[in-house]
């Protein structure tokens, strides 16, 4: 190869080369988005499972947001790994509670004194409503069918200084 | 200048001490020149506080790092609008920022309020200084923005890239204003409480303050979802994450508020209820706070652990203790003038809404302590995420939307059985039309549709209103629409205010339902590569990788992605996600990567990019790509609901003068805008009735 055919070629290559100049400016180097990493019921799986690296987010929110977290991605990979032996959600889901226990759960089982955490709500709302609709009904049969004029005669017609009063009322209601 | 700091601080505690003795003792009946000492003790607290701020604000520009403060949230490089507003970036700074913007508020109080109110004036200083003084007292003994360093840094740690965002300059000030604005109706009502003048006075004086809360702590929410959506990069606006749960809680009590305090004004009934939603609005504010800072309950946005928790629990306890006994000593005083004269009438309504608004903010109270109840109970920890606030919250919140809409419906006092349905039909089939175009359109899923149908029951209901007012004008006063319109909202604001507020909310509720359609997929591209994504609406969008870039700005260093996104085959523009590795002014690291994401947003959906990292240091990289329809919905709500409010709370909005006024008296003859009109009952939705 002569000299000149040589050097075009390297230049070719530098032209093509895809490095990064700072490759740790751009985060940790990143492993190839997977099948699994796109399948629907890991993914519907994992926003049910908590991170465990104290966010408070799911492990699917918790990988797919800033890329930082180094707990979503393991947790990922185990989930992946269960999935090829052929486990199912609830199989999977089962192995992370006995794992990591029940707080790796994004919301209870609705079973024991967790079922108290869904209906409580629920309850109070439709007991106060209740209790409220009674009183009302109750406060509404007491009321007097003819309601006597409250306002004495005398009143009827306003005076100048009955005016003046209402319009420093009405002014205060403006404020 | 951190000694004047101090100095100052210590000045604003006696101010807060001076005020809060002197105005609950009541000494100061009879003896004006006291009475004004506690006025100016509100004052001069305002004044040291003012002070002590201007002393953190110098440390700051001036990067005095020997101030402990300075060094952990600002750097040389940091730029300087970052530099300002760090001081509510972190726990001490953020405690003296609620200070001052309290006393503030509490001086303004005093100047604002008319001179009708001055008996209440003292108890509102008393209550406004003392408040000020535990946040001051909280500062001087736990959290001091004015500590020193035993050395001086060469340079600060700098702030948290998160932070460095508009969102996060506007946002938690927008946040803080809501929550301390709530403290001047607090005080009223323990002043009225106090001074035992328990008429509709005190409403009066704070029915502006309590629209101003509202409306800052909507703002502050509304601005934390966008923060929360642009910076975060999940692809979501609301994860009911404790703190997000602790400002949503106030909103709602306060939300109550605003309208069964019109039953109040109108009838002179609910009295206890109002000033037991105002008390409950206060301490969850005070509650938000303590969640926010004492990290008893795991949360993202939480500050760092501190012994400041310990505070606010004895605050709270003890505000809450004194403020329920002051109510139940009062209780014989507040009963109500009128009784309830039927179940279809809108003070019905507003009590079933008041129920649903405090019933969610139970049910998300409940959610947000039930993993401490749990541990506490069972001895086990347990997540409680978003799964169980939907479960729970979805239904309450699709039930309000559905009296949001019945509430204009139905008259005050009662409404008769023909009145109700010829209110109903024009909403109601708004809303069956809405619900059949989406099952046309393939919408299957049921949640969403609700709601969507219900925004337009709702949507329905204001149009209706809105018809009315204005066709009973151009009737009577032969005015065109765009006059009728304008005059019908003019001379009611706070009414029709209120009806563009429920048009946010309806717009909220259809943003919220989108969600419910979110398409997301990784992939991994070399520059030329393509990945696609089909959107809900059956579009097919390709990405095409064109290169990642890398280049040096202010205090980073920023690896850029850009990805060329096509719809259906044809180009529609370029999206750009960054990797930024930011760096003090020694160009060395300060925190880890993070991401900007790259978000492409219409009316329909939005495209949501993230660049998550580079294979092996090259420029194939990995994105997590997303597709969020009807998120610009959420910003729009936003500011409709914004855009309402101020109009509710706009000055002005009535006649005024003589002439004015007399025309809001029955029996009065009165001619408008010069031109002789017959003396009439003013028709219904004419714009002069109260909302």
């Amino acid at each position: 190869m002569r000299r000149r055919e040589f050097f075009g070629s390297l230049a070719v290559l530098a032209l093509q080369d895809d490095r990064l100049r700072m490759p740790a400016a751009a985060g940790g180097s990143r492993t190839p988005v997977g099948e699994g990493d796109n399948d629907a019921v890991i993914r519907s799986l994992e926003l049910t499972l908590k991170c465990t690296c104290g966010c408070n987010l799911d492990i699917f929110t918790c990988r797919t947001t800033d890329f930082t977290c180094s707990y979503s991605p393991q947790l990922h990979a185990e989930i992946l790994a269960h999935r090829e032996q052929g486990l199912t959600p609830e199989e999977i889901t089962k192995v992370f509670v006995e794992k990591y226990g029940e707080q790796i759960l994004m919301a209870p089982d609705p079973v024991g004194f967790n079922l108290a955490g869904y209906l409580v709500p629920g309850l109070a709302v439709l007991v106060a409503g209740s209790i409220l609709a009674v009183v009302l009904a109750r406060k509404q049969r007491t009321l007097p069918t003819t309601i006597e004029s409250p306002i004495p005669e005398n009143l009827a017609t306003p005076t100048g200084e009955d005016l003046t009063r209402l319009e420093e009322e009405l002014s205060e209601v403006a404020d | 200048m951190t000694l004047l700091g101090q100095f100052a601080l210590w000045l604003g505690l006696l101010a807060g001490v001076w005020g809060v003795g002197v105005g609950l003792s009541g000494k100061w009946k009879g003896n004006p020149e006291l009475a004004a000492s506690v006025t100016r003790a509100a004052y001069g607290q305002m004044i040291a506080l003012v002070v002590a701020a201007l002393a953190l604000w110098k440390g700051l520009i001036t990067h005095d790092f020997n101030i402990e403060y300075v060094a952990a949230y600002t750097s040389r490089n940091l730029p300087t609008s970052y530099v300002v507003t760090a001081f509510w970036a972190g726990q001490k700074g953020s405690l003296l920022f609620w200070a001052l913007v309290l006393s503030m508020f509490g001086a303004v109080a005093q100047v604002v309020t008319s001179r009708r109110h001055a008996r209440l004036l003292p108890y509102v200083a008393a209550i406004t200084t003392g408040v000020t003084a535990f946040f001051i007292l909280t500062m001087l003994f736990s959290a001091n923005p004015f500590e020193r360093l035993a050395f001086t840094p060469a340079d600060g740690r700098g702030l948290n890239p998160q932070l460095q965002n508009p969102g996060m300059v506007i946002h938690p000030p927008m946040l803080y204003l809501g929550y301390i604005s709530i403290t001047i109706p607090f005080a009223f009502a323990i002043a009225a409480l106090l001074s035992k003048k328990l008429d509709t006075g005190w409403i009066h004086a704070i029915r502006k303050w309590t629209i101003l809360s509202w409306l800052f702590l909507s703002v502050g929410i509304t601005l934390g979802m966008w923060w929360a959506y642009v910076e975060l990069g999940w692809g979501g606006y609301w994860a009911w994450d404790p703190v997000e749960n602790a400002s949503l809680l106030p909103w709602l009590t306060m939300t109550a508020f605003l309208h069964s305090v019109m039953i109040q004004e109108k009838r002179g009934m609910l009295k206890r209820w109002n000033v037991s939603l105002i008390v409950v609005t206060f301490l969850l504010s005070i509650f938000g706070t303590f969640i926010t800072r004492s990290g008893v309950i795991a949360s993202v946005h939480s500050f760092t652990q501190s012994n400041v928790g310990y505070f606010f629990v004895g605050f709270l306890l003890a505000i809450g203790a004194a403020s329920f006994s002051l109510l139940y000593l009062r209780w014989p005083a507040l009963e109500a003038e009128s009784r309830l004269e039927s179940m279809a009438s809108r003070e019905a309504a507003f009590l079933f809404n008041n129920l649903i608004l405090v019933g969610i903010a139970f049910s998300v109270l409940w959610g947000t302590l039930f993993p401490i109840i749990s541990e506490a109970v069972r001895g086990v920890k347990i997540t409680v995420g978003p799964p169980f606030f939907n479960r729970v919250n979805v239904p309450l919140g699709l039930f309000l939307l559905f009296l949001t809409g019945v509430g204009p419906l139905i008259a005050w006092r009662k409404t008769s059985p023909a009145n109700l349905r010829r209110q109903f039909v024009f909403p109601t089939v708004v809303a069956v039309l809405v619900a059949l175009g989406l099952a046309v359109a393939g919408m299957r899923n049921g949640w969403a549709m609700m709601s969507i149908s219900l925004a337009g029951f709702v949507l329905g209901t204001v149009l209706q209103e809105f018809q009315r007012g204005i066709g009973a004008r151009m009737r009577m006063y032969d005015e065109v629409l765009p006059l009728a319109l304008i005059r019908l909202v003019n001379r009611n604001r706070r009414r029709y205010g209120g009806y563009l507020v429920h048009v946010g909310i309806l717009v909220y509720f259809v943003a919220f339902a989108g969600m419910a359609f979110k398409t997301s997929r990784e992939a991994t591209l070399s520059p030329g590569e393509t990945a696609s994504l089909a959107s809900p609406y059956g579009h097919t969008y390709t990405f095409t990788h064109l290169g990642v870039s890398q280049y040096n700005a202010f205090n980073r260093v920023v690896s850029a992605a850009t990805l060329e996104v096509a719809r259906d085959g044809t180009k529609i523009g370029v999206i750009k996600s960054e990797k930024r590795q930011h760096v003090d002014s020694f160009g060395e690291k300060t925190f880890e990567p993070s991401t900007e994401v790259g978000i492409m947003s219409d009316l329909r959906e939005d495209i949501y990019v993230v660049y998550a990292g580079s294979i092996g240091g090259t420029e194939r990289a990995n994105f997590a790509i997303t597709i969020n329809p009807l998120v610009w919905w959420v910003w729009a709500g936003g500011a409709i609901l914004v855009f309402g409010g101020l109009l509710a709370m706009w000055p002005g909005g009535r006649p005024v003068g003589r002439l004015g006024r007399r025309e809001a008296q029955a029996g009065f003859e009165t001619t408008l805008s010069g031109v002789p009109e017959p003396a009439v009952a003013t028709p219904v939705g004419s714009g002069v009735e109260e909302a």
